[in-house]
């Protein structure tokens, strides 16, 4: 059962780390976008 | 387009929450390994899914190749991104099934040491993305996409030519997998297929958002050079 526990988790682990430097890329993105409109 | 995407979301994630409890609840126990064979609802449709981007990855390189096509290379990029991450997911929920089933964690078996080979010819293929500013990039990696996806058959095809660790086909290879299993595998596909078309969704629009910011700051900077040569 541990086992079956470790995979599930490891799986939804990799996944919201992978959606999490998404959300990183798009916040830093927005901060270039608001630069640039400043200048 | 914009609104399609929040309902998508909701139905992936109410796709996802109805396949963990078919894989748990629902499925039949299996008579040899137990419990620790639900493993294979996460581990077989991420592998699918894998192969499935890999072949778009493929397929939006040729076209890059042929038509010199921004969308195509957007595609290739996105869809090698995410297929590596479902790569990843397989080769750490692999090891953790065969560990309590086999008694190790790893084997240099030919379906394994294939399926390491694609994630890292993939990974290398994001590190030239990642690091490579040369024009050229785009096109030495479709170049890269087009054969490393030589090694995607080879991998598929391996447990059914040759005799390895790995277990034989479930479907379409002879074996013998009970109907109520297989219904809930492809209800898993069918989640993770969802949930993959969604990252690749958002992945896409990130990336041209990105080039967008970098022809900007190109423009930008070649004012500002403009201007501080005329001054």
């Amino acid at each position: 059962m541990n086992y079956l526990f470790a995979a599930y988790a490891a799986t939804w682990i990799i996944h919201v780390f992978y959606l999490t430097t998404l959300v990183r890329r798009y916040s830093r993105l927005r901060k270039e976008i608001e630069d640039l409109q400043r200048k | 387009m914009k609104r399609a995407f929040p309902i998508l979301g909701v139905v992936t994630a109410a796709l996802l929450s109805y396949a963990l409890y078919e894989a748990l609840v629902v499925a039949p126990t299996e008579a040899t390994m137990g419990d620790v064979q639900r493993i294979f609802y996460y581990h077989v449709p991420s592998a699918w899914t894998a192969f499935l981007l890999f072949l778009i990855n493929f397929v939006a390189s040729v076209v890059y190749l042929i038509r010199r096509n921004t969308k195509a290379d957007i595609v290739a990029l996105v869809t090698a991104e995410v297929g590596v991450v479902f790569c990843t997911v397989v080769l750490i929920t692999g090891p953790i099934w065969a560990r309590p089933v086999w008694g190790i964690w790893w084997t240099w078996d030919l379906r394994l040491t294939l399926t390491l080979v694609l994630w890292l010819i993939y990974v290398s293929y994001l590190v030239l993305r990642r690091f490579s500013s040369s024009g050229q990039t785009p096109l030495l990696a479709a170049v890269l996409a087009v054969f490393g996806a030589l090694d995607v058959p080879l991998v598929y095809f391996s447990i059914w030519y040759f005799r390895t660790q790995h277990p034989s086909p479930v479907i379409g290879g002879g074996g013998s997998l009970d109907p109520r299993m297989g219904r809930v595998l492809l209800i898993n596909w069918a989640a993770f297929l969802c949930f993959a078309f969604m990252v690749c969704w958002s992945r896409y629009r990130l990336e041209h958002l990105h080039r967008e910011v970098e022809e900007m700051q190109a423009l930008e900077s070649m004012l500002e050079a403009k201007s501080g040569s005329a001054s």
